[in-house]
């Protein structure tokens, strides 16, 4: 007998509950790095100074860092057509080439803070710097999470063929991670 | 979500890595060319941010299936997106603004010939206050 979640059948939107509070959690992400991308753009456009401090990030390790993400949101994307097929293989295969991916960035951003910090560009070297690791910092411990929560997924759910809705799930929240990085790209690495 | 396809997530991936590359390409050119102020500004914005918002929306209404939800989720994340714009715009008056009614703020970004007395490295400093 299927394992039955009696929360997820409860909904006057008519969004399945699960889903809609992952789209509350999203809405709330909106306004903490919202807030933080909007604290930058300001103290961009005041200090001239930012501009030559975002001249001296690697746009090489950003940009490939850009395309693991893409790439592993197109993976979760395929996880997620797998789990409606009800393909437990495939859905966990593709979940897993995503934590994958998420792996690598977390990698290349770990050689990428090990750079700067070793040039001395540290959390307390001015404003920039101190956005840059907030901002980063933040990001990549909500790639971390994502992950995490994949795995468990992807093993305490899909492998028992179970609370397959949990696929989109974190999907959704993957997605928002990846978007969240397609601003802070250009922001940090691009416009220069 | 039933009807999503394979093939139009492959599509949509294409697109997207097509957006990446002519978003770095961007800047690039820009520095081959020897681009500035204006002129650079013209190619970088479109070409890095506004790419960002086509890909922003891209990854939102295809993979987030936010095209086919039902109405409600799009509302809560466009309320959101709009309190941010608020937000922004309110404070962006305090921060850009050097004086008001009846207040005046004390700190003066430095100008660029006294940035040249001091070098880059006491300015990058000034920013911390």
């Amino acid at each position: 007998m299927a394992h039955q979640i009696i929360a997820t059948s409860r909904s006057a939107t008519g969004i399945p509950t699960g889903r809609l509070a992952v789209w509350w959690v999203v809405a709330s992400e909106i306004f903490i790095f919202g807030g933080l991308i909007a604290a930058y753009l300001l103290n961009r456009f005041l200090h001239g100074s930012w501009a030559q401090e975002a001249a001296v990030t690697n746009t090489f390790i950003g940009g490939i860092n850009t395309f693991w993400l893409l790439t592993s949101s197109w993976f979760v994307v395929i996880a997620h057509h797998y789990s409606e097929q009800r393909d437990a293989k495939k859905t966990r295969q593709f979940l897993w080439l995503t934590i994958l991916l998420g792996g690598f960035f977390m990698g290349f951003k770990f050689v990428e803070y090990y750079k700067e910090i070793s040039h001395g560009m540290t959390l307390f070297t001015n404003n920039f710097w101190s956005f840059y690791y907030t901002a980063t910092g933040l990001h990549g411990f909500h790639v971390l999470c994502g992950m995490v929560i994949m795995a468990i997924i992807a093993e305490g759910d899909i492998k028992n063929e179970r609370n397959w809705h949990r696929v989109e799930n974190i999907g959704i929240y993957w997605h928002f991670v990846d978007i969240v990085w397609i601003f802070l790209f250009p922001l940090l690495y691009i416009a220069k | 979500m039933a009807g999503n396809s394979l093939k139009k997530y492959n599509r949509i991936y294409v697109a997207l890595l097509i957006l990446f590359i002519v978003s770095v390409l961007g800047p690039e050119i820009a520095d081959i060319f020897g681009m500035e102020g204006l002129s650079r500004m013209a190619l970088i914005l479109p070409t890095a941010f506004g790419i960002a918002i086509v890909k922003a929306y891209m990854v939102a209404a295809h993979f987030m299936h936010l095209k086919t939800e039902k109405i409600y989720a799009p509302y809560i994340l466009l309320v959101s997106l709009a309190l941010m714009v608020v937000f922004f715009f309110g404070v962006k008056i305090d921060i850009m603004a050097s004086e008001g009614h009846n207040w005046e703020k004390p700190y003066k970004e430095p100008t660029e010939s006294s940035a040249s007395h001091h070098g880059d490295h006491s300015e990058s400093h000034d920013d911390d206050h």
